[in-house]
């Protein structure tokens, strides 16, 4: 019953300010491009929104998040975003805001906490990246034998794990697609270009038919030591990677690059929509908000997604 | 050069062996196309991505001739590599851009050896304030973006060919010789091995080890200005998060390889340069191989093991005693062979 | 016997360190252990603790052959030894580099209230007043020397071994530890003394053996020895102890040589009181007084080693500085450290790199030393102060003290100093180069060269100087001039309280 009135009194508190929300957000810091471009786009979702938006950049460190979180329930704000550091340590933490009856949505990274104290997560299916990935090779190549080289991630991280199985299960069951080389580039440019020099090397490269990157910066190096070994990419040798950044964009254009799997920044998006519903009406979004793993391909006119993602602080 | 041959002899042996094991795995490793006005096969891939390593591993040496080390280089090629990628963004074009890297090394190295140097901290922990603090500066110029530039003339420097050969490989092995050159037929070997081995006499012979010291770390600075030049240039972009990490420990490494003593004192820049091309050789050689990529470290750290082990110091006085115990056993038995006779 | 060596050899690359030496230590005596340098006493100890492996012969203790592995395990045997390089931890406390390995322990923890007690309890026999609990680096090499010598004689049950022990004590230093060592004596120890200083060998030794080329020459009785037969033992030649001990000539009154530097007000508060000094061309100066008289502190403010905070140098030309080291090496002036080893030799360059050194870094970089002209001066330096080595390539840390010294010598000789400091220049030396370095001072004053020798053997000071200034707490106290000049003075002089203060400033 208490609970109840409480719930009704704070609806009515929102609704009465419902023009102007005040919404906390705890980022982790601005280790990548990829994340400075969701900082970018979630400071641009509330504008559009009309939310008030309290930012807080974390550098890396759990205590600086927690003090953070803390600061928003003092300052009474209406909900908080949260792109935890790491999974574990937050209860208490998440405890207190529940208390304060303020809501948090988890940003892109999951926790290891009852799912009771937060409100929903919203983040990209890692499995179903490579998955979509490997359905358009599957589909690209139809019935010719394939043989594909694939640039994996660090070894060991979640990305890299993931991207893999998903890849590999949508290729199951296609005897004509071979993975025959797999090695790490660490996510980076140097390490793509590095160890495709190599693949080159060991398969001779004409015997290559396509390259499958987890993320799109590896494939950006591949691409130069394909060009460089004097083969085409893009034709010669086909090339999907996930991320979809602006500059993979551009290599489309330019014929490069063949497709990329999106892992969008706009983790905001979805958020601020569960939200407001919530606001509106109380209505509890499901625990996990699944985001769209896009696909874009050459034909998705390349140059016009680089233009608007370039700006974003990749 | 017979003195220099005999004292890198323990690493072209290495690097024979090395060679000899990885074709065993990969039979095609010694094998070398010519096509396109352009040398191709792994070999030459090992030349040229060992091209960073190299180049660090020539400051390096210096520095631990010092009885020194610098963990900031690989931190230095990310300032630099973002300092020539913003200089051609800019429209500055190759030259200008070359020119600030190289500046922006020497003033690295500047600050390094003033802090050892001058206000006397401790070589490990000077270099470690710019190895932490020094990627926030390249993020500041990046502006935390992998800085990417479309200029032919700076990329050459990366992935260039000249006679056939990429260019990176001509200049870790320009820079080699210069300063092997430099260090030998002028005093300044003799000074750098004296003060590194004993810095408090030295000073009082009247040797400046102030200034030699900075002037060292300089020279690593500078090092480590052409491998972030040559990282930059091959990915036509700077990647302020991942420009040579962890490479300051590569080329630490390919110097202790090289047979010189992290206590300072002599020191050969072959050896070290040869030690670099091992650490490429193991790197190529476990790409080349297949492996899957969760053995890539335990493969890499099993041979640094055996390549140390092999040439440690204790090991050659254990086996002379060994080899001598074993004789002397063998001594007491002519007895035997003479009723035979 | 307590312990006999029989037979034992031992060879290096190239030398035959011991040949089939034979040795005995009884319980209950002093035995000393002497030869000159590279005779294969330090080899002959390291084989003893383990430090080196024989190549042949054995080791009999209590009658039982051990074969001692490594320094620990002698020590377990009860084979203690004090070498002539302190072995103890400079950044650790006194405390705990007495009780190092055997900590006393307090519910699992080191207690370092009972550490500091033991170790005041280890240390209460020898007269040392001092904080255990601050660092041993910051107590002089004596005081270290000392606890070094009360770490190895708690920790040996049975044999203890001595190299070098007394080099840097001052007299009273040398007669406490002799009182020790009696009683250990007494107690039942077999104690082997290394020692250069032949009268402290007479003092406190019961036998003798003279070890020459690695080779065992005699054993005797110290009662039915004297020195001629010694040192002729050890030398292999008889030596003319009337040349060594002769007083130097002066060839001119010192008044009415030419002045060539003049010192006014030299000092640094803390380090030195702020003295005058005139030196005149080709004479030597001697610098008498007691450890940590302030001796050494003169020298380094001369050389600028540490910044003198007031006075100045003058010469003919004007006004001199000699404000660093490169300053006071351009002045013409050069400087043989008191620690050879960690001041004053690279240890792991060539004898010709440590030669050419100063003279390469007076050039500067760009300007190397050609390499003929590298090898001609160190031949030359090799052949003129007949430093024994293989080849002018050989790393100079290979070399014994007394070539290493000259060594040290050969490189200020090849800069042709006007002005050259000499801190303890004989000091580890034995006896043949001991000699030899005093002529070579006679031979570079003959060509003009002004010296100022530092040294705690009074007779050598007396036997090679034209006068002697003495020091003591830190300010030059008194100066000896012509006839003057006797060990008998300057121990009157040390020992007089400020009869002589005003005198300094005349003198000088």
């Amino acid at each position: 019953m208490l609970k109840t009135l409480m719930t009704s009194a704070a609806i009515m508190v929102c609704a009465a300010a419902a023009t102007a929300q005040t919404v906390g957000f705890s980022q982790i810091g601005s280790e990548s491009g990829w994340r400075a471009a969701e900082t970018t786009l979630t400071r641009q979702q509330a504008e559009e929104r009309g939310i008030d938006l309290k930012f807080s950049d974390a550098q890396q460190r759990q205590e600086n998040q927690i003090a953070a979180i803390r600061s928003f329930v003092a300052q009474g704000v209406d909900a908080i975003l949260l792109a935890p550091v790491v999974a574990t340590g937050w209860d208490s933490v998440l405890e207190e805001a529940q208390e304060a009856e303020i809501p948090v949505v988890l940003l892109d990274r999951q926790v290891d906490a009852p799912d009771d104290l937060y409100l929903t997560a919203v983040g990209s299916d890692l499995v179903h990246e490579g998955e979509v990935a490997g359905q358009w090779l599957v589909e690209k190549v139809g019935d010719r034998e394939c043989r594909i080289v694939e640039l994996q991630g660090t070894t060991g991280s979640s990305p890299a794990i993931d991207r893999a199985t998903g890849f590999r299960n949508a290729i199951e069951g296609h005897d004509n697609l071979e993975i025959v080389r797999s090695q790490t580039g660490d996510f980076t440019r140097t390490g793509g270009k590095e160890v495709m020099e190599s693949f080159l090397q060991a398969e001779s490269g004409n015997e290559i038919c396509a390259l499958y990157a987890h993320n799109d910066d590896m494939a950006l190096g591949a691409i130069q030591a394909i060009n460089e070994a004097g083969l085409n990419p893009g034709e010669d040798i086909l090339i999907v990677s996930i991320d979809a950044v602006p500059d993979i964009f551009k290599a489309m254009a330019e014929g490069d690059a063949n497709a990329t799997v999106e892992l969008t920044p706009n983790m905001a998006g979805p958020a601020f929509d569960a939200l407001e519903a919530y606001w509106e009406d109380g209505t509890m979004p499901e625990k996990f908000i699944q985001t769209e793993s896009t696909l874009y391909t050459q034909d998705d006119d390349p140059m016009a997604e680089y233009e608007a993602r370039k700006d974003l602080g990749y | 050069m017979r003195r220099t041959f005999t004292r890198v002899l323990p690493q072209l042996l290495t690097l024979a062996v090395l060679m000899a094991l990885v074709t065993l795995f990969f039979p095609q490793f010694l094998a070398v196309d010519y096509q396109g006005g352009r040398l191709s096969g792994p070999v030459i891939d090992v030349l040229k991505r060992g091209a960073p390593v190299a180049l660090l591993a020539v400051g390096m040496t210096l520095v631990i001739a010092t009885r020194g080390i610098d963990l900031s280089v690989g931190t230095v090629m990310a300032i630099t590599g973002a300092a020539a990628a913003w200089a051609i963004a800019s429209g500055w074009g190759a030259g200008t851009a070359v020119l600030l890297a190289l500046a922006a090394g020497l003033v690295c190295g500047l600050w390094n050896g003033c802090l050892v140097a001058v206000v006397g901290i401790q070589p490990i922990v000077a270099t470690l304030i710019l190895m932490t603090s020094g990627r926030g500066i390249a993020q500041l110029i990046t502006e935390g973006r992998i800085l990417t530039f479309n200029d032919p003339g700076f990329a050459w420097l990366g992935s260039g060919i000249l006679a056939g050969l990429p260019v990176p490989v001509f200049i870790w092995i320009l820079t080699a010789v210069a300063v092997a050159i430099l260090m030998r037929r002028t005093a300044l070997g003799l000074l750098v091995e004296a003060i590194g081995i004993n810095r408090s006499a030295s000073a009082l012979a009247g040797v400046n080890a102030r200034v030699l010291l900075i002037a060292v770390y300089m020279a690593s600075g500078l090092c480590a200005a052409l491998a972030g030049i040559i990282a930059t240039a091959d990915i036509r972009g700077a990647d302020a998060n991942n420009a040579g990490l962890w490479l300051e420990l590569d080329a630490i490494l390919a110097v202790v390889i090289g047979g010189n003593s992290l206590l300072g004192g002599r020191f050969s820049v072959a050896a070290s340069v040869l030690g670099a091309m091992i650490i490429q050789t193991i790197d190529t050689g476990i790409l080349l191989a297949g492996f899957p990529s969760e053995y890539n470290l335990v493969i890499k750290a099993g041979l640094v093991l055996i390549i140390l082990v092999l040439q440690s110091p204790n090991l050659a006085s254990e086996w002379y005693f060994l080899r001598r115990s074993l004789t002397q056993r063998r001594e007491p038995k002519p007895v035997p062979s003479r009723v035979k006779e | 016997m307590l312990l006999s060596i029989r037979s034992l050899s031992k060879s290096f690359p190239g030398t035959k360190a011991l040949d089939a030496v034979d040795f005995e230590l009884k319980a209950g005596e002093v035995h000393a252990l002497l030869g000159e340098n590279g005779a294969g006493k330090s080899t002959l100890i390291k084989c003893m603790t383990g430090a080196y492996r024989r190549d042949s012969g054995q080791i009999l203790l209590d009658g039982q052959p051990v074969s001692p592995g490594t320094t620990s395990e002698a020590q377990e045997l009860g084979i203690g030894t004090v070498y002539q390089e302190i072995n103890l931890l400079p950044n650790l406390t006194v405390a705990q580099n007495l009780t190092f390995g055997r900590e006393p322990r307090r519910f699992g923890m080191i207690s370092s209230r009972a550490q500091r007690d033991m170790a005041r309890e280890m240390l209460a026999g020898y007269g040392l007043d001092i904080d255990v609990g601050r660092d041993l680096g910051s107590y002089s090499v004596a005081v270290q020397q000392v606890i070094a010598i009360a770490r190895a004689v708690s920790l040996s049950g049975k044999v203890l071994i001595l190299d070098e022990p007394t080099a840097s004590l001052d007299a009273a230093e040398v007669r406490m530890l002799f009182d020790i060592l009696r009683d250990l004596r007494d107690r039942g120890l077999g104690i082997v003394f290394v020692s250069h200083f032949l009268d402290q060998v007479f003092d406190l030794c019961d036998r003798l053996t003279v070890l020459r080329n690695g080779c065992k020459i005699a054993t005797e009785a110290i009662a039915e020895t004297d020195r001629l037969k010694l040192i002729k033992h050890m030398l292999g030649r008889e030596l003319d102890e009337a040349t060594e001990e002769e007083r130097r000539k002066t060839t001119a009154p010192h008044e009415e040589r030419h002045e060539m530097l003049r010192f006014d007000r030299v000092g640094r508060p803390g380090t030195v009181a702020p003295f005058d000094l005139t030196v005149r061309r080709g004479e030597v100066i001697g610098l008498a007084g007691l450890l940590g008289s302030g001796r050494t502190e003169s020298a380094e403010l001369l050389f600028g080693v540490r910044a003198a905070q007031s006075g100045q140098a003058h010469d003919e030309a004007g006004p001199v500085d000699f404000s660093n080291p490169r300053a006071a090496i351009r002045a013409g002036f050069g400087f043989a450290p008191e620690d050879r080893k960690t001041d004053g030799i690279i240890a792991d360059l060539s004898v010709r790199e440590n030669i050419v050194l100063a003279l390469q870094a007076r050039r500067g970089w760009t300007h190397p030393v050609p390499r003929a002209e590298q090898n001609r001066l160190a031949d030359d330096y090799i052949a003129r102060l007949d430093i024994r080595t293989s080849d002018a390539e050989k790393a100079v840390g290979d070399l014994s003290g007394g070539n290493q010294q000259k060594v040290v010598l050969a490189r200020w000789l090849a800069m042709n100093p006007r002005f050259l400091i000499l801190d303890e220049p004989t000091r580890g030396i034995d006896i043949g180069a001991h000699a030899e370095i005093l002529r070579l001072i006679h031979q570079m004053t003959a060509e003009g060269m002004a010296l100022l020798v530092i040294s705690s053997e009074f007779d050598e000071l007396v036997a090679v100087s034209d006068r002697i200034i003495v020091l003591r707490d830190r300010r030059h106290a008194h100066a000896l001039v012509g006839d003057e000049v006797t060990a008998d003075a300057i121990v009157r002089a040390i020992a007089t309280p400020d009869a002589a203060q005003t005198q300094t400033r005349g003198a000088a």
